[in-house]
């Protein structure tokens, strides 16, 4: 191998391992303020970069109608918790969040759709139907089971994942698609080449990354996901909902999930079933992060993405058996380096 | 008057096992209410189920309002406040970044003032706003679950065994700062095991024993009364062997 192969590998490497890095930090995010091990962000991926491309070729996404249709399902959650009190303004509150708004971005899509709208439409479009799908997921999966166990939320998680992505198909069709490029343009320093479509990566991963820590470090609800996460009943004490922090995490997730989708499906083609692959190696840099740690799992997936490849150069039939065994000797060091637990109790 | 806080005939069960039992308590306003007993007494049981934490059969009302559909969120907002047993800290944020949190339902505008009438109040708190929370000492740790407790705006503050574990002279701190709440108008439900303590600031008291309340009165009564007395000995008794 020469210097220039490694160059373009390590390149090749970090664009995927930033992509891989957002997906993590939304996992340990998800499960510190929630305890749902979130399966499905693979989906949001999906969801998001599919949405773009169809968009961007002027078809219509059937995600936006599944928006519409798990929004009207999470105001019916709403209606029935509240059934016995049923507040005027909370009523109202949920019908615009719930049905008005998913209304509103299904008719924008529907008008746009016909027309090939410019990048930047389809962009905020993918990301506001996906942001919502996650909202409305949350409401309706993980919202009524807030209180049982992290098995129960797993098994949940699961479910949710294989519902998504049937519905995928439906939407999408088995056949790839690939999305117009964010930048287009490249230039080269040295034996390298940058394209305009990984600058964007890196910049937005790093925007990401310093938004979220700005996020969690200065704002009130930043820090209240933190103190979710933290201690859950000292934060109810505070008066901080749970199903708030739980809110926002997932919009979190869905909106990290989507923008990721749109930035890959200009660089692979992507399928419906793709972005449970691309997830579970975020996922392999959330458990070297221990599901806790923000900064560790950031250079877990850089880590991830360069193993990644470097193994689909010299051994590309084994790239995700490589990728995957990076999980065991991190399972088998922690579990000696943390005592032994019973079951857990919650 | 009516009371602040009023509970009438409350059960509280894990499971089949009754672990508070028709009980009924009143809080008024500007008013140290305790209620003491022996550990496994059902005390801390009745305070979370109170806040909300416990599923609670029977009445409570808050400010008049029936507390039965409000979880625990809309009684903080209420003015309800509870400084738990294990103070609930957020052990890996600072001093202040707990306070401010405790003050998430308030005005920003308001929730300033408190954190300087928080500090007022614990100056220790005030040197070691940078710290994160769990790095201080158990005293400290006190100081900042009730500061927090505070900055939520509470008229009832409820406070779950705050000199657990404490040096004297700390805890010693802590009743005066239970009383100035008080005069700050600030009404308190104390739990304590230090019954001596607790009955010499409150105005009135309940001596709960396996569930239910044996005896209510005035709380220079209870302190004089000999059984409370006898009991109170005998529980220091079983502290001593259980530590």
């Amino acid at each position: 191998m020469n210097t220039t192969i490694m160059l373009f590998l390590l390149q090749d490497g970090i664009t995927n391992g930033a992509i891989y890095a957002l997906l993590g930090l939304a996992l340990v995010l998800v499960f510190a303020v929630t305890r749902v091990i979130l399966i499905p962000q693979g989906e949001f991926v999906t969801y998001g970069a599919l949405t773009y491309a169809s968009l961007a070729s002027g078809q219509m996404p059937g995600t936006a109608k599944l928006a519409l249709a798990m929004g009207i399902g999470a105001c019916a959650f709403d209606l029935f918790v509240a059934r016995k009190t049923l507040h005027g303004r909370l009523i109202l509150r949920s019908v615009l969040a719930n049905i008005v708004l998913p209304a509103i971005v299904l008719a924008l899509t529907i008008y746009f759709a016909a027309q090939k709208p410019p990048v930047a439409v389809c962009i905020a479009l993918s990301l506001v139907i996906v942001a919502m799908i996650g909202l409305y997921l949350y409401r309706i999966a993980f919202q009524p089971l807030a209180h049982t166990s992290v098995l129960v939320l797993l098994i949940a998680s699961v479910g949710v994942h294989l519902a998504l992505q049937g519905l995928g198909l439906l939407f999408f069709g088995a056949e790839g698609q690939r999305g117009p490029a964010v930048l287009s343009g490249a230039f080269t320093a040295g034996s390298l080449r940058f394209t305009g479509q990984s600058l964007t990566v890196y910049g937005i991963t790093i925007a990401f990354i310093v938004g979220l820590w700005l996020f969690f470090g200065l704002t009130l609800y930043g820090k209240a996901l933190r103190a979710t996460a933290v201690n859950r009943l000292g934060a109810r004490l505070a008066g901080i909902r749970t199903t708030l922090s739980g809110q926002i995490a997932f919009l979190l997730a869905s909106v990290i999930g989507a923008l990721s989708g749109i930035m890959i499906v200009p660089i692979t083609t992507l399928y419906y079933d793709s972005g449970f692959l691309i997830g579970l190696k975020g996922f392999v840099a959330a458990i070297v992060g221990g599901l806790v740690s923000y900064p560790l799992t950031a250079v877990a997936a850089l880590f991830v993405g360069i193993v990644e490849a470097f193994s689909s150069f010299y051994a590309s039939n084994y790239k995700e058996v490589i990728v995957f065994m990076l999980l065991i000797p991190v399972l088998l060091l922690r579990s000696l380096a943390a005592p032994a637990v019973e079951e857990e109790k919650d | 008057m009516s009371a602040l806080l009023s509970v009438t005939d409350a059960h509280v069960a894990y499971g089949k096992v009754e672990a508070v039992r028709s009980v009924g308590l009143e809080v008024g306003e500007n008013e140290i209410v305790t209620i003491v007993g022996a550990n496994g007494a059902g005390k801390t049981t009745l305070l979370s189920a109170i806040m909300g934490i416990l599923p609670l059969k029977g009445r409570v009302a808050f400010a008049g309002q029936d507390l039965a559909r409000l979880d625990i969120e809309d009684r903080v907002a209420m003015g309800l406040g509870l400084v738990p047993e294990h103070r609930e800290l957020f052990v890996t944020m600072n001093v202040e970044d707990n306070l401010e949190l405790g003050a998430f339902r308030i005005e920003r505008s308001r929730a300033k003032a408190s954190i300087e009438q928080v500090y007022t109040l614990f100056p220790r708190l005030k040197e070691r706003r940078k710290q994160l929370a769990g790095t201080l000492s158990g005293g400290e740790q006190q100081m900042l679950a009730m500061g927090r407790a505070l900055m939520g705006a509470p008229k009832l503050l409820m406070l779950d065994e705050p000199s657990l574990g404490l040096a004297p002279i700390i805890v010693a701190d802590i009743f005066r700062i239970i009383t100035e709440l008080r005069a700050s108008g600030v009404s308190v439900l104390l739990v304590e095991q230090n019954a001596q303590a607790a009955l010499k600031i409150a105005d009135h008291a309940y001596v709960m024993e396996l569930g239910e309340f044996v005896l209510s009165g005035k709380a220079s009564d209870i302190a004089a009364n000999e059984r409370v007395a006898a009991s109170y000995l005998g529980f220091q008794h079983e502290g001593a062997s259980a530590l």
